[in-house]
């Protein structure tokens, strides 16, 4: 509409406007002809803080009044405090004195060479006590204006009126009960939904640039967060995607959410400005819904790394509980710590010690901690695997391992069991043999139950638990071929022993993906193997079909185990894209992307149906069904009839071309011919095709045969 | 059927010519000698010894009396089919990349590189009857690409030059004033260097293959775009069939990276697309290396492909091919 008017009116002064180039043209400066240029919102939506330049400044207030003779010395000891922390500048510490009584004032100014610094110095300081009556208040200078302006009298805040916000669960409204996914390629990130039945993807919104490292889906779905260099956002809405809270975090570079996404974790690492130092680490832990900081936890990444290797191991922060969001709790130098979500404090206000801890999992969906302590002093402590209730932290239960070199813990997804897989040397303690402790949390006093494979030498290359489910599946062996086996904790009438459903030899796989409905799993062939997929039914314990996606780098199950997606992703140079396929092997679709990044399903909240409608709906599937069938069938044949009528049609456009070429080319028959000395034209046949058969004679040679006459 | 291997270039293919009535096959590789093939069973039937360098593209004449061939020697030359002697030679100041003759055969187009300060250039010959009066004097000289000039054809009744190159637009020329008449549209046109061009057998439309990994026709006379058929990889080679509306691409991933990945990555194959419904219909493997030249035998039972692997592979057509439907 904007172009019309411009038009209209350049045709009335008389202007060209094809004739000019629009870049060249410069507005003067501070003036936009109202036009409002495409960052302006940035401007508007934050009052942009300007750096003063002042944010390595900072007031240490309280400081003994001294007089002059005695100005140096306190000079000197607060430049000593104040120089362990960081760089100060030169002439950087200042301390005003009163002329009218010469003595100072109690308060100095100090410039570091980094705001970072000053935030430490504040940090590190505010409190500090240089004698019973002089604590250190400390701040930043930048603070104090906003310290000046609080008002002196309460003014009640205002109350605003409630606005209904959109849907944010709309997307799970959908006709025809499609999931969505993101995925990011090049500078896009884009939203589709996943219509299988047309065999494509239906775009809902894309943006350039989204975020500047990554996407990640809220747990339930709900949210789209990015990570900028400001912070993090999360994106949603009823019909298209709109930014709905913003969460500042200089730098961020590692997020997340809470299993019930009431929290979000945003992670991010500093280098110091002094080599020696250790890295910085600055955590917050905001209010998805408000927005608000909870909880900030800073240190040196020392401080948060994990079991004492020295390396941050992401998440810090482990969420317990299941959706409740109640506790989250990570862990340290002997000692696990545990929070609650209501006061965002530790429990008892003490962490759990726990002397050499290693590792930690919640359950999936219990408050239940399962620990894992390695074997002390040489092997006269055994190592132990125990499980705590919180938050009463009560042992419920422990089992000691001898001779143990490594333990990983698996939860089932309903808390209903914990294998632990331990790695022990052999008795030479040259190498190690696996083996499984396989606790079954629901039943009376925790059964632990040990499972050995056939050949304890195997390695194990993957572990899953069925989802829901009561069967796990293991990738075993030593050579190139691996083995894969089923396993069940029930077996036959005996519900309490696990037992072996079956073992398939030499498979092409070292990864192992569920679906999110169990019953099925893909065995999936990843890195040296090219992408091998065999989708296995583990109730019939038959191949469905088994597949290849070249190259493929990820596999990722759609929430409701409808469709599975694998993708090649920037990883590798060539093939990027991702492919779609029914949970029973069928490609659906494929898409080529160059630089594909990220592929992700949009999560859906747990059903709201109860166990026992499940089961009805289970019951009654064929006649549920047959509907959707119906309708399966309308929409392919509308498809079929489509693709037919789009065939038709692009042959008849064709045809009509070359009919008018046809008629062109006639024309020109005559000029055609004078070109080429009148040879009679091109086309047509004016020499046969004649079959030439040569016969060569090789080799002649005689042969006396004799035959025998029998009568 | 089982493709024919022609083992007879010890160097990557770079084009191959049928004569018109088929029987012949010409493939000039980037040793110095083209080689002339019975188009039948593959046997050689000679060579054509002479330059001294890569030999980048070949025509031959109505009559299949003559050859043309252009090479990185900075010559293109001209040759007596039936005995292998040369009759002409044209010199350049850089190499010659693609050599086209005119319908009649009393003209050829040859265009040559850009070299040092050289800018590409695209050289209009008069051919003469008898190779005794051939001159070397070219009727126009017309430059305004960027970069090289894959490729040069006649458009219809020798009015027209259409080129394409580097800098991924496709021109038309008006032979005899040399101006620039139409340039291909930016939006729709390629987005990377176009490496081939093919006309169709009746001369009314062409098609371009490009490194941005997609191949488009294009009318002759307009420029208009008409199709367009993407794949995964690069392309180097086009062709049309000239019986059924099939377009044949071949290319590949680039030949300095086919070493470090799997042979399956490279998809050194020859893609089969409809040429109406821009969809795939099937694919011919067997290269090891990228494909950089296809020909079709003009009756339309047989095509060629020639790789970077030195083999040109001869393939007849099983009877099932003319019944595809899809």
């Amino acid at each position: 509409m904007a172009d019309a008017l411009i038009e209209e009116r350049a045709a009335l002064l008389g202007i060209d406007i094809s004739q000019i180039g629009l870049d060249s043209i410069q507005l003067p400066p501070g003036e936009d002809f109202g036009i409002e240029s495409d960052d302006e919102d940035l401007y508007r939506e934050d009052n942009l803080e300007l750096d003063t330049g002042l944010g390595n400044v900072i007031i240490v207030d309280n400081l003994p009044v001294v007089p002059c003779e005695k100005f140096e010395k306190l000079e000197g000891v607060i430049h000593k405090i104040y120089s362990q922390i960081g760089v100060i500048k030169d002439d950087g510490l200042w301390m005003p004195v009163d002329p009218d009584i010469e003595k100072t004032r109690g308060y100095c100014f100090i410039e570091y060479n980094t705001p970072q610094e000053a935030e430490l110095a504040k940090e590190k300081t505010n409190g500090y006590k240089l004698d019973r009556s002089h604590i250190f208040a400390v701040s930043m200078f930048e603070d104090f204006d906003r310290f000046m302006r609080v008002p002196d009298e309460w003014a009640p805040p205002e109350t605003k009126p409630y606005t209904p916000g959109e849907n944010l669960q709309q997307w799970l409204t959908d006709e025809k009960a499609r999931d969505q996914f993101v995925i990011r390629a090049g500078s896009d990130t884009e939203v589709l939904w996943n219509d299988a039945r047309q065999l494509k993807p239906e775009p809902v919104h894309r943006r350039p640039f989204w975020t500047e490292s990554f996407v990640q889906w809220s747990p339930l779905g709900t949210y789209l967060a990015t990570v900028h260099r400001q912070g993090s956002a999360v994106w949603g809405g009823a019909s298209t995607f709109n930014r709905l809270v913003r969460y500042a975090h200089a730098q961020v570079k590692l997020i997340d959410f809470s299993p019930g996404e009431k929290y979000l974790v945003t992670y991010s690492s500093h280098e110091p400005s002094n080599p020696r130092d250790p890295q910085r680490v600055v955590i917050n832990i905001f209010d998805v819904r408000t927005g608000k900081i909870m909880r900030d936890f800073k240190g040196s990444a020392g401080d948060f790394a994990a079991g004492g290797t020295g390396a941050v191991t992401w998440p810090i922060f482990r969420w317990g509980e299941g959706r409740e969001d109640k506790y989250f709790a990570r862990i340290g130098k002997s000692v696990v710590s545990v929070y609650e979500t209501e006061t965002f404090s530790l429990i008892d206000k003490k962490s759990l010690k726990v002397e050499n801890v290693m590792d930690f999992c919640w359950s999936p969906t219990d408050p239940i901690l399962a620990l894992f302590v390695p074997e002390l002093g040489g092997g006269n402590q055994p190592a132990r695997v125990s499980l705590v209730q919180i938050p009463s932290k009560e042992e419920l239960r422990q089992k000691n391992l001898f001779s143990v070199s490594d333990c990983k813990m698996y939860w089932q997804s309903n808390g209903d069991y914990l294998a632990v897989k331990v790695d022990r040397y052999t008795k030479t303690k040259k190498s190690t043999y696996t083996g499984f402790e396989l606790f079954r949390i629901k039943e009376r006093d925790i059964p632990i139950e040990v499972l050995e494979l056939e050949n304890k030498n195997d390695k194990i290359i993957a572990f899953a638990w069925e989802p829901k489910g009561h069967r796990f599946a293991v990738i075993h062996g030593d050579g190139p071929r691996p083995d894969v086996s089923f396993y069940s904790m029930r077996s036959g009438n005996n519900t309490g022993r696990v037992s072996k459903l079956t073992t398939l030899k030499g498979k092409q796989a070292n990864a192992l993906f569920w679906s999110p409905a169990g019953r099925y799993i893909i065995l999936a062939g990843l890195k040296n193997f090219n992408g091998q997929l065999e989708f296995y039914n583990v109730d019939e314990l038959e191949t469905m079909a088994t597949a290849e996606h070249f190259m493929a780098t990820d596999i990722e199950w759609d929430p409701t185990g409808r469709y599975v997606a694998t993708a090649v992703t920037s990883v590798h140079e060539m093939e990027n894209g991702f492919n779609i396929w029914s949970f029973n092997g069928k490609l659906l679709y494929r898409i080529l992307k160059d630089h594909f990044f990220q592929f992700s399903w949009r999560p859906r909240p747990p059903s709201l149906l109860s166990p026992e409608k499940e089961e009805e709906i289970a019951k009654n599937l064929k006649k549920c069904s047959k509907k959707y069938e119906a309708e399966d069938q309308d929409v392919s044949m509308l498809l079929s009839e489509q693709d037919r009528e789009k065939r038709r049609m692009l042959k008849d456009e064709w045809a009509k071309w070359v009919s008018r070429w046809k008629q062109m080319h006639e024309e020109e028959k005559l000029e055609r011919q004078n070109l080429s000395d009148g040879e009679a034209s091109d086309e047509e046949e004016e020499y046969k095709a004649k079959e030439v058969e040569v016969e060569e004679l090789l080799d002649v040679s005689e042969e006396v045969l004799s035959f025998d006459y029998e009568e | 059927m089982r493709p024919i291997l022609m083992k007879g270039h010890e160097r990557p293919l770079t084009f191959l010519k049928y004569n018109r009535e088929g029987d012949l096959l010409f493939s000039c590789a980037k040793d110095h000698t083209p080689t002339v093939w019975f188009a039948d069973n593959g046997e050689r039937l000679g060579t054509y010894r002479g330059h001294n360098g890569a030999v980048w593209c070949c025509d031959v004449s109505r009559d299949s009396m003559r050859l043309i061939t252009g090479s990185a020697d900075t010559t293109a030359k001209l040759w007596s089919v039936q005995n292998g002697t040369q009759l002409f030679t044209f010199n350049f100041d850089s190499p010659a990349r693609s050599v086209d003759f005119s319908i009649g055969d009393k003209l050829a187009v040859i265009t040559t590189d850009p070299f040092m300060e050289l800018p590409s250039a695209i050289h209009i010959k008069r051919i003469a009857r008898d190779p005794a009066d051939q001159t070397s004097e070219s009727v126009h000289v017309l430059r305004g690409h960027q970069g090289r000039i894959a490729r040069a054809v006649w458009g219809p009744l020798n009015r027209t030059i259409i080129s394409a190159g580097e800098d991924a637009v496709i021109r038309i020329w008006d032979s005899e004033t040399g101006k620039l008449l139409r340039e291909s549209d930016k939006e729709t046109g390629h987005k990377k260097a176009i490496t081939s061009l093919a006309k169709s057998v009746d001369g009314s439309h062409f098609v371009t293959g490009s490194q941005d990994k997609s191949a488009k026709l294009w009318d002759i006379r307009t420029l208009t775009l008409i199709k367009t058929y993407a794949t995964e990889r690069p392309v180097n080679a086009v062709t049309m069939s000239p019986l059924l509306d099939h377009v044949v691409l071949g290319g590949g991933q680039d030949a300095s990276a086919v070493t470090m990945t799997d042979h399956r990555a490279g998809k050194f194959e020859a893609k089969f697309f409809d040429k109406i419904l821009q969809e795939e219909i099937g694919g011919v493997k067997g290269h090891f290396g990228p494909i950089n030249a296809l020909a079709f035998n003009p009756d339309g039972k047989s095509f060629s492909s020639g790789g970077e692997d030195g083999y040109v592979r001869l393939h007849h057509f099983d009877p099932d091919y003319f019944n595809i439907k899809i």
